[in-house]
């Protein structure tokens, strides 16, 4: 929309006049565009600049109508009680995001430990049927998780994983594997097959060449993949919602949603628990940004 | 991916002949060996955490079976899923759900592409503006959810406070049917409009400069260029996009569920909503498994429609 916008108007003159008409018609659009990039930018960053403002603001400013923009007192209380219960002690809220540390953390290792092979199998072998497993693999990552959620209940019902962090941890591998193999077989693509062959030539087996060989090779690659994994089960809330009840093993997006259940909603410390919960991603996202796109589609487009 | 099979599958066979055959077939058998003890632990994982789970559901949506009140469950065939079909709330979650794919998909992926367009044409600052607009991508739909819910807030939200002092009147964002599910579609727009950015303007980068410079020198003008030379090239990848945002769309849960939880009344309940309270308030667990089977078979068709392309896009 924008675009044509610009486009219509500016290119209309440019067409039919001499090239000083042209170079001056193409330098204030330049400018428009600059400044149609500058508002598009505010928007989109508005949002996130307004929750961690409001995670500082005494509480009596949070709530002032209007809106106070600059003029407000600073505090650091709301950050204390994320972390500190105003009983002394542990809050719950510290405790969730502990939960979250363990889950995501472990849940990565296992679907890295799982996928990373198979990938490297997918990448080297003939396998049968290679394409239609892949797809069928990709497909599971698909699937409504509200759907997933009713029979997984049941099923943990049965065997007791209900609100225990093994439940989820499962539940979180088995969604990240798709994506790390997709992600990952991208990578092992990248190192040629030759290397292990030589290796092979000089006596190692297949997977003797691939522990010593490849696997060195593809450490930047596993680290990134991990890294998304780690902030798909970070992010994770519908499994994290419905397997989860206690405290003690709650994760900490239902932990935070939690805190607008009541009548009135403390939304200072809604916006610092969100700040400290977003704050982990957007580091590591920084550090993986190279492979955000392959990242973001789960390893279905590369560039 | 696909180009590089033919390569890897050979490879084996090749050095197989350059030693003894005797050692290379037996290689070559370790090589399957191998290849079923890679990869059968991670599809034993997903064969017992998506596949059972859903072969499980599919056994549910044919009885009458209730979650809480447990008891032997009845079959009653295919009665769950005609009466899905023909339920007048169903039609009307299926709507809802239709208007807000295409609304916010519809909205991210021009705005996407815009913006992405407008980068690629700067010089300078562009990593860093990239960087920046990348933000709302990924943080947590929690927190996107909980903070436009504040922000949104008819009495002390700070858009209406902005509005206000702009001098228009104040809106119940979330609190008016027509104003619920267009907010939805602005924060589903707000979050996802930087992934269509993103990989729009790898596509736009990708764009060979020379064959902007061939059409200067001809003196075509920017929008002849637009048309002709960026759209053409940059398509392709951008419909991947679109279609994995849609997929993703149409599945939509957790905003809802946190911005609005579905009201008021039923404006804003998406199908995946409405199953969750079919099968979690409702406890009409046979029901809802018969609702998921039939949410399961359209993501699978479109699924197939998605991978389909990206495989001809990859192959061509």
């Amino acid at each position: 929309m924008a675009v044509s916008v610009d486009e219509a108007v500016s290119t209309g003159p440019a067409r039919d006049h001499t090239p000083p008409a042209r170079r001056l018609g193409s330098r204030g659009r330049s400018v428009l565009e600059v400044a149609l990039l500058t508002v598009l930018a505010v928007v989109m960053l508005f949002p996130v600049l307004w929750m961690i403002e409001t995670s500082i603001k005494e509480n009596r400013d949070v709530y002032a109508i209007p809106a106070k923009f600059f003029d407000f007192k600073v505090t650091l209380d709301h950050y204390k009680d994320v972390f500190v219960d105003p009983g002394g002690g542990r809050s719950a809220l510290s405790v969730s995001f502990l939960n979250s540390v363990v889950v995501a953390g472990v849940s990565t290792v296992l679907a890295t430990v799982l996928g990373v092979p198979a990938a490297w199998a997918y990448s080297r072998f003939a396998v049968k049927a290679k394409k239609d497993q892949l797809f069928f693999i990709l497909s599971t990552r698909f699937m409504p998780p509200v759907v997933v959620v009713i029979p997984i209940f049941l099923m943990y019902r049965q065997v007791g994983l209900i609100d225990n962090k093994l439940g989820l941890i499962l539940i979180y591998a088995a969604f990240n594997v798709p994506f790390t193999i997709w992600m990952m077989k991208g990578f092992v693509d990248e190192v040629p097959a030759e290397y292990e062959d030589a290796a092979m030539l000089d006596g190692y087996t297949r997977l003797q060449a691939f522990r010593r060989f490849t696997l060195p090779l593809l450490v930047p690659g596993i680290a990134a993949t991990a890294v998304f994994a780690l902030i798909f089960s970070w992010n994770e809330f519908v499994f994290a919602t419905f397997l989860t009840s206690s405290d003690d093993v709650r994760t900490a997006p239902p932990a935070i949603a939690g805190l607008i259940g009541g009548t009135t909603t403390d939304w200072g410390l809604v916006a610092a628990a969100s700040v400290v919960f977003a704050l982990p991603v957007l580091v590591f996202a920084y550090l993986v940004r190279k492979h955000l796109i392959a990242g973001v589609t789960l390893g279905a487009v590369r560039r | 991916m696909s180009d590089s099979v033919p390569l890897t599958t050979d490879r084996p066979g090749q050095v197989a002949s350059a030693t003894p055959p005797a050692p290379g077939r037996s290689r070559r058998l370790s090589d399957r060996g191998l290849a079923v003890a890679f990869i059968s632990p991670a599809l034993l994982l997903l064969l017992a955490m998506s596949v059972f789970p859903l072969l499980w559901a599919l056994y549910l949506s044919f009885t009458d079976y209730s979650a809480t009140r447990g008891g032997p469950a009845n079959f009653v065939w295919f009665g769950n899923y005609t009466a899905i079909l023909t339920s007048a709330q169903v039609h009307t979650r299926a709507l809802t759900t239709l208007i807000y794919v295409v609304g916010a998909v519809g909205l991210q992926t021009v705005l996407g592409f815009g913006i992405a367009y407008l980068i690629s044409r700067r010089t300078h600052g562009r990593g860093v503006l990239t960087t920046l607009f990348l933000v709302p991508m990924m943080l947590s739909p929690v927190v996107v959810g909980l903070f436009w819910r504040f922000m949104l807030d008819a009495q002390f939200g700070v858009v209406n406070s902005m509005l206000g002092s702009l001098g228009l009147g104040q809106v119940e964002w979330l609190t008016r049917q027509r104003t619920a599910l267009l907010s939805l579609i602005v924060v589903d727009t707000w979050q996802w409009t930087p992934f269509i950015m993103l990989i729009a303007l790898a596509g736009l980068t990708a764009v060979p400069k020379y064959l902007y410079e061939a059409a200067s020198i001809d003196r075509a003008s920017e929008w002849f260029k637009f048309r002709t030379i960026t759209l053409p090239l940059v398509w392709p990848l951008l419909l991947i996009a679109v279609m994995f945002r849609a997929i993703e769309a149409f599945r939509l849960f957790d905003l809802v569920y946190i911005l609005t939880n579905g009201g008021p009344g039923v404006s804003t309940e998406t199908l995946s909503f409405h199953i969750y309270k079919v099968a979690f308030l409702g406890f009409n667990t046979g029901t809802a498994s018969a609702y998921g089977i039939l949410m399961v078979l359209v993501v699978i068709v479109l699924t197939q429609l998605y991978l389909r392309y990206l495989n001809k896009l990859k192959e061509g």
